[in-house]
């Protein structure tokens, strides 16, 4: 397992070389197979994988084989992405503990905002 | 088809309310009490209610952000100690998709002032979405907030 800083480090080494951003440009669009990702860059498939691998070291991107076709996809999308989702359950769980507090007439401040939807609006 | 790793996350809500836990906790375990603050945010419409306060029981809230997606909240309760501690799992789906499933540990605890109440969620977060919901829903939220801080809404700017 590698540190924080190490993983960081990779990661801009990854990033330094523009076949790799291309690489990840192309992911950050949504998932594609390796000859996908090969046909644009006019590099081998065998030219990929080795790009590929560099990315999935340092935790960018990951790939899985299904048959014959590997599939390559952003690793950090997808953590973003529930990052992103449970910021938004967080949030949403706030305001109702808000209204918890209007509910039980705690929040008599005189500047209460009378556009303020309650319940279900 | 692609299959990416689950993701996992856990985050704590403490607030502190100046009701005894017994009123506090009554605002959970009764349907009119829970109906008048457990909903979704600006921008959303309630659907279907359901409310079923025992261990085994099941609440449900399905509602319509913005005309846009249908949200749908379904928990079991697995634990309840009356007026200290709510144990549920939900799951969350947006348009029928799972998006995630969540342990939820609400406790309350008497304080001098009133009562403390600590809700630790963990969830995981399963095969993602097409930016289809949360991230618009994640958004919002944010632009909510700074709208309720410009316009000095009490209740935002007193959080800590």
């Amino acid at each position: 397992m590698l540190s924080p800083s190490a993983t960081l480090d990779l990661t801009f080494d990854a990033l330094g070389d523009p076949t790799r951003r291309k690489i990840v440009e192309r992911l950050s669009r949504g998932p594609a197979t390796v000859s996908e990702l090969a046909t644009p860059l006019e590099i081998t498939l065998a030219g990929v994988m080795q790009h590929l691998k560099v990315l999935e070291t340092c935790g960018l991107t990951r790939s899985e084989k299904v048959g014959r076709v590997r599939t390559c996809m952003l690793e950090a999308k997808m953590l973003r992405a529930a990052e992103d989702w449970f910021r938004s359950r967080r949030e949403t769980w706030e305001r109702n503990f808000d209204r918890l507090a209007d509910y039980l007439g705690e929040n008599d401040a005189p500047n209460d905002n009378p556009h303020e939807t309650k319940g279900g609006d | 088809m692609s299959h990416p790793k689950p993701a996992h996350d856990m985050f704590t809500i403490v607030r502190s309310y100046k009701s005894p836990p017994a009123k506090v906790f009554a605002a959970w375990s009764t349907a009119q009490g829970k109906a008048a603050w457990f909903a979704g945010g600006a921008g959303w419409t309630e659907k279907v209610r359901e409310f079923d306060f025992r261990v085994g029981g099941q609440d449900r809230l399905v509602g319509k952000w913005k005309d846009e997606f249908t949200s749908d909240y379904r928990a079991t309760y697995h634990d309840i100690t009356p007026e200290r501690r709510i144990v549920t799992a939900y799951d969350m789906r947006l348009d029928g998709k799972l998006i995630s499933v969540s342990l939820a540990t609400v406790t309350f605890e008497p304080e001098a002032t009133g009562t403390k109440l600590t809700m630790v969620e963990q969830g995981v977060f399963v095969d993602g979405y097409e930016d289809n919901g949360s991230r618009e829903q994640g958004t919002n939220s944010l632009l909510d907030r700074l709208r309720a801080h410009l316009e000095g809404s009490a209740m935002e700017s007193l959080r800590p």
